[in-house]
């Protein structure tokens, strides 16, 4: 079975190692990402006012490629891209006005036909946490996993649909069907700084610092995150954190894929590790995940 | 249509109305109209209605599908803003409403079915299992003494505990008990029967089927009140029930309750410690039309005032705040009782919402904005109290669709026209008072349950009627 699949800029870059464990284990997981051919940039952000859609020129061709291509779906790793591709498509499913001011600008016949998927999503619905759960060859045993889905995999709820925005469950689902044990923390569907880290360091350090603690304090050994984002502010802002806290203790902040693959046994050298600038390796091989 | 002269007379010590109709008189036609009222609910709108409807002459069955009438102000503790008791002012209308001779009281009843027309309706009820001779009890109490089998009281929402034979409250009316079957260890498990064996007039019927009766009304009146927005399943922001401390305004009120589960003391549910630092959130599911319910709740600003006030008045060292969007206070006296809130009892108001809560060890944190001073706020409570939006009482859908009448997108029952007539419905003879038709407080639920009684008067006391279709 092969799913279209987008992977976006920064899993070219920055996060590779989130998109080549993603792609590995659904190899190992009976399907195939089948990357889109000419993708670009989707833009990295949906426009918050409603007379602004230039920026939904680049998805909105993105998904007409899509189609164009013969495929009804469309999967993405990346919450940023997900949650973009999602919204425009919803655009172009029930606002016609605005839909057809992007069509006449990018000159392209498109009406929502795709359906945008993220690959959790596409576990859970399409695969089956349960056919997961039987796939999984290493369990994660004893491992305390933090859930973080920060904003963009459920926000707007009402746009987005994947799961509840304040209590949501699929990533803890999907940590269960890995042998895991997921923990309750209250941080979890907080901001994780995003872009302001940018321009306002300070900022994305609390809000980093306010989630890990959180985590930790509920007895977290690590984080999980789908976002190339939050994965940057919450693992790349401890040693700052650390600065204003001496009692700080870091934490390994790792992509939900990293954690699939090593249950399905695949090489942990492989996974890129050696890319987290916290090393999530000794607690790994302290847990027995990693020999 | 014709012009109208009616002629009134008494026969055999009846009143009987004959109407002249000059012209064209084919709208009108003359009816027999049976001089009885069906008052569904019996909270204190239902209730006050019933008692002026027997004080006027007019024979009433007041009808409630729990064991006890008085409704949900029997639950409250004090009320604003004269902060008088409420079980003190309500339980002489409760004792009158079961004592008048013009009220018959039909407890642990539903409506099943409504037949006939304007002014002859025949009303059928369906008579729930209590499992207990009303007829033989005499309401001694024994059997609730002896019962073993101890749950969460109904009553006390999730603040106490009471029997599976149970009278809601201590000052029930009828002061009687029913069993409920789920606790009950004889109905569930065969063996108990203690309370047969305690009743000392053998009034414990555990082989009691379900009875249908019918009742024939010339007009009925829908009481039936309201419910709290069921936040715990739908707020997981404030917990989803899950997170300890965290109640709603109606439990809050057991707690205050001198009659209480608590005797009145403010202790936490999780470890019976007194509340130290307490946060009030106004607004829940209130004003929230993307979400929740789109409607101001209009009682909560009130409330939840009040509260704060009767837990200073019980923790004198006690630090209340109060999380709100703007204050509404729009009754008599009203605004003067915020303000003595504000300024006599110390209480801390912050213009903003809070986003959520959440437990750290044995604290409550919320976190919220204040909205005029720009920051985010951080507050470690030892309880929080939600003032959650009400909505219409469970089953208004389905009342509404035997007795035909329409109920608005957030199951209020509308009326024929919300300004000039906001007692009729569409249909002649059935009329709306209290909560069911949208939120109000005591005073204006009072006030539309006599309002509704004068209308079923005036209703029962002309014969003649515009011709409509049978139902």
């Amino acid at each position: 079975m092969k799913y279209p699949y987008f992977p976006g800029c920064t899993l070219y870059t920055k996060a590779k190692k989130l998109d080549d464990a993603g792609r590995e284990c659904s190899l190992k997981l009976g399907f195939e990402l089948d990357e889109l051919k000419d993708w670009t940039c989707c833009g990295a952000t949906f426009p918050l006012v409603n007379d602004q859609h230039i920026t939904m020129s680049g998805p909105t061709r993105i998904l007409a490629d899509t189609k164009d291509q013969g495929n009804d779906k469309l999967v993405t790793l990346c919450s940023v891209c997900f949650n973009v591709l999602k919204r425009t498509n919803n655009v172009m499913l029930n606002d016609e006005e605005r839909r057809a001011k992007v069509i006449d600008f990018i000159e392209r016949d498109y009406h929502g036909e795709v359906e945008v998927l993220h690959y959790l999503q596409l576990l859970r619905d399409e695969i089956g946490f349960d056919v997961l759960k039987e796939k999984v060859v290493k369990p994660l045993e004893g491992l305390k996993v933090a859930c973080y889905y920060g904003c963009l995999l459920l926000r707007p709820v009402k746009e987005i649909g994947l799961d509840s925005m304040e209590d949501p469950t699929i990533f803890e689902d999907f940590i269960r069907a890995l042998g895991g044990e997921p923990i309750e923390f209250p941080y979890k569907v907080e901001c994780c700084g995003a872009f302001q880290a940018v321009h306002s360091m300070d900022t994305a350090t609390r809000c980093s610092r306010e989630i890990l603690n959180s985590a930790k304090n509920s007895g977290a050994d690590l984080v999980i995150t789908t976002c190339p984002l939050c994965q940057f502010n919450l693992d790349d802002r401890q040693p700052e954190i650390q600065k204003s806290d001496p009692g700080f203790s870091s934490i390994p902040v790792v992509y939900f894929t990293q954690l699939l693959a090593l249950a399905l046994d695949l090489p942990a050298e492989e996974l890129g590790f050696e890319r987290n600038l916290i090393d999530p390796l000794p607690l790994l091989k302290e847990k027995g995940v990693v020999a | 249509m014709g012009d109208l002269v009616e002629l009134t007379g008494l026969k055999d010590g009846e009143p009987v109305t004959c109407v002249a109709v000059f012209g064209d008189h084919s709208d009108f036609e003359s009816v027999p109209v049976e001089r009885r009222v069906m008052v569904i609910g019996a909270g204190i709108t239902g209730i006050t209605s019933s008692i002026d409807l027997g004080n006027a002459g007019y024979q009433v069955m007041l009808v409630d599908r729990l064991p006890s009438v008085g409704g949900r102000m029997l639950q409250l503790s004090e009320t604003f803003p004269t902060l008088d008791c409420a079980q003190c002012t309500l339980t002489p209308r409760t004792v009158e409403s079961g004592q008048h001779p013009n009220v018959l009281l039909k407890t642990s009843c539903e409506i099943e079915e409504l037949k006939g027309e304007p002014g002859d309706y025949t009303v059928r009820l369906r008579q729930k299992v209590i499992y207990v001779d009303w007829n033989k009890c005499t309401g001694c109490g024994t059997c609730i003494q002896k019962c073993p089998s101890k749950g969460i009281a109904l009553f006390e929402r999730d603040a106490g505990r009471m029997t599976a034979i149970y009278t809601l409250s201590p000052q029930a009316v009828p002061n009687k008990p029913v069993i409920d079957a789920d606790r009950c260890r004889y109905l569930t498990r065969g063996k108990c029967g203690v309370c047969a064996k305690a009743c000392p007039v053998d009034a414990i019927n555990y082989e009691q089927q379900e009875s249908f009766f019918e009742a024939h009304v010339g007009a009925i009146i829908v009481a039936t009140g309201f419910d709290i927005y069921d936040w715990k399943k739908k707020m997981p922001e404030y917990g989803g029930g899950k997170v300890p401390d965290v109640i709603d305004g109606l439990t809050f009120e057991r707690y205050l309750s001198a009659s209480g589960p608590t005797a009145g003391e403010i202790v936490r549910p999780s470890d019976g410690k007194i509340v130290k630092d307490i946060v009030f959130i106004q607004c829940v599911g209130s004003r929230n039309p993307e979400f929740h319910k789109a409607y101001c709740s209009r009682v909560c600003c009130m409330y939840t005032a009040k509260h704060a006030r009767l837990y200073k008045h019980k923790v004198h060292d006690g630090q209340v705040y109060i999380f709100y969007i703007d204050i509404r206070s729009t009754g008599k006296g009203y605004e003067q009782f915020i303000q003595q809130s504000v300024s006599e009892e110390e209480i801390i108001y912050i213009r903003g919402r809070a986003a959520k809560l959440y437990r750290d060890g044995d604290k409550i944190i919320v976190n919220g904005a204040d909205t005029l001073t720009g920051k985010n706020i951080e507050i470690a409570a030892d309880m929080v109290v939600l003032a959650a939006a009400m909505v219409p009482n469970e089953g208004a859908q389905e009342l509404a669709d035997i007795l035909g009448l329409k109920c608005n997108d957030d199951g209020f029952f509308i009326e024929e026209n919300y300004k000039l007539s906001p007692i009729e419905t569409g249909r002649q003879g059935i009329y709306l008072a209290g909560c069911c038709q949208g939120i109000k407080d005591i005073a204006d639920s009072a006030a539309q349950g006599s309002a509704a009684s004068s209308k079923a008067q005036v209703f029962l006391s002309s014969v003649r009627r515009q011709k409509q279709e049978a139902v």
